[in-house]
């Protein structure tokens, strides 16, 4: 069992072989993000019960969600291919990290933009200092800081590198800030945004949530597969595989 | 030799490092050394001391000018605009970290030297302390007084400054390091550490505040005081992991 791990985890290492394994993966992993999405998507719009206090706008949850999940794991995700790139120095590890980026920023934007949608009929204003939604904006800007750092450096090795570093002393920030600011939110937070408590969802509100959860992350596979394909294609260019794949498709 | 006989150097005996030249040498030597040097160039530019003070004066001053002179207003929000103004100053005075030890040169030497480049750095950001976070700490008591910050704030503000200016200098090394080898780094730099320094605020900020108030700061101290130890045991590993890649792009 561990030695097939091991043996799987460095040809993982192999950009030809990461190559190949994930043109393979991707058609089931689209397959399963849109048939889950459909899904989920239709039977939270249409069909799961009413909020009986927030009414339908209460839906957005099925994408707010999703997105704010992932913007975490996407986060811990980067960090863990930044740690194994700099310590294994693989290739692939270094580019899966850099790929994570722009879409852990785009579902930290969603999660925002959709709260921001969100709170406007609830809460009566766009934007609320409320905890969850500040450490969202710091998750934005820890990305912007991660991203930024990438384009930065000319040698490729070296932006992954330090982006990696950057990224690891992210995570053991992100705890401290998570804890930070709901305690300054609950030093500062008016009473009157408070939102009251809602009682615990019955299945047929949360079980179309499940499933976008897991499509959402079927998606962000599927996604993560493709741009560090185009960043190995990029790479490995002048390599014998890509030329030889590059003249295969004429 | 003579120091074997010394009593006090006994516990540096089994990290001596012995040279080929046989110039006998130990971390607690590097860090030393580290520290001497530094300290001798700030103090033969002393313009570096001054320049993070004039600018947390002058950026103190843009609040009442901005926003409103009126005492109990200015009351009310001194303890954040004395943390931000120090904050801000602290991180536009990260770039003498590391930039003058790029360009003559000097970084390369400790980075291939045989000591942790670890204590190196901690002995850098020490220097960058003493010659920023302490002045500002000492010099926004005053500034206090001219924001009319209630009396039961003043002890606080110093303490809360006292333990958090550390905390800043160490994680803005990381930031410093990952840096110090790009052409423009100035706002790249703030891009990345003021995510990071947003804990510090609203404990620094928090603490004077309820000081302000009456009620406990303990809680408060503590956790920064938590902060500052965790910074000081991750921030110069961090740091000197980046310096490295620096050197090497």
């Amino acid at each position: 069992m561990w030695k097939t791990f091991v043996a799987w985890f460095h040809r993982m290492g192999s950009p030809k072989w990461f190559y190949e394994i994930t043109g393979r993966w991707i058609p089931w992993f689209a397959a399963a993000a849109v048939l889950l999405i459909t899904v989920g998507t239709t039977w939270g719009l249409a069909f799961a019960p009413a909020d009986y206090q927030q009414g339908n706008s209460f839906r957005i949850i099925y994408i707010h969600v999703p997105a704010a999940i992932l913007a975490q794991s996407i986060f811990f995700a980067m960090a863990i291919a930044g740690g194994i790139g700099l310590i294994w120095k693989m290739k692939v590890a270094d580019m899966v990290a850099k790929s994570c980026a722009p879409i852990g920023a785009t579902m930290t934007f969603i999660a925002l933009f959709t709260g921001a949608v969100w709170g406007k009929p609830t809460w009566g204003a766009w934007w609320v200092w409320d905890a969850r939604l500040t450490s969202m904006l710091i998750l934005l800007f820890l990305y912007f800081g991660v991203i930024a750092l990438q384009s930065a450096f000319d040698s490729k090795q070296s932006a992954a590198r330090a982006s990696a570093i950057l990224s690891l002393v992210g995570v053991v920030n992100i705890p401290i800030i998570k804890y930070s600011v709901d305690w300054w939110n609950t030093l500062h937070q008016p009473a009157t945004f408070k939102l009251t408590e809602k009682p615990a969802m019955p299945p047929e509100m949360w079980m179309p949530l499940l499933v976008m959860v897991i499509g959402f992350y079927c998606f962000f596979a599927v996604v993560l597969m493709m741009r560090t394909r185009n960043e190995i294609l990029e790479r490995e260019k002048r390599t014998q595989w890509v030329q030889g794949l590059l003249s295969e498709k004429g | 030799m003579a120091n074997d006989a010394n009593p006090q150097l006994a516990h540096e005996k089994q990290r001596v490092v012995r040279r080929e030249d046989g110039v006998r040498t130990s971390s607690w030597r590097a860090f030393t050394g580290t520290l001497k040097r530094d300290l001798l160039l700030v103090f033969r530019r002393r313009s570096d001391i001054v320049n993070p003070l004039l600018f947390f004066t002058i950026a103190v001053t843009l609040f009442p000018l901005g926003i409103s002179p009126e005492s109990d207003f200015l009351a009310q929000i001194a303890a954040g605009v004395l943390w931000v103004a120090a904050l801000l100053a602290t991180l536009l005075s990260l770039d003498s970290l590391f930039q003058q030890d790029m360009a003559d040169g000097s970084l390369e030497q400790l980075v291939i030297s045989p000591h942790p480049l670890a204590v190196m750095v901690l002995s850098k950001v020490l220097v960058h302390w003493l010659v920023t976070g302490l002045p500002l700490t000492l010099l926004a008591p005053l500034l206090g007084v001219m924001m009319f910050l209630p009396d039961d704030g003043f002890g606080i503000l110093f303490l809360s400054l006292l333990l958090g200016t550390p905390t800043l200098s160490l994680v803005g090394a990381i930031g410093a390091a990952l840096t110090v080898g790009l052409r423009r780094t100035g706002v790249l730099m703030t891009l990345l550490i003021l995510p990071l320094y947003i804990p510090v605020l609203i404990f620094g900020t928090g603490s004077v505040i309820a000081a302000v108030n009456g009620m406990a700061v303990a809680g408060h101290l503590a956790i920064m005081g938590a902060m500052f130890m965790t910074a000081l045991v991750l921030a110069p590993l961090a740091a000197g992991a980046a310096l490295r890649i620096s050197l090497n792009g």
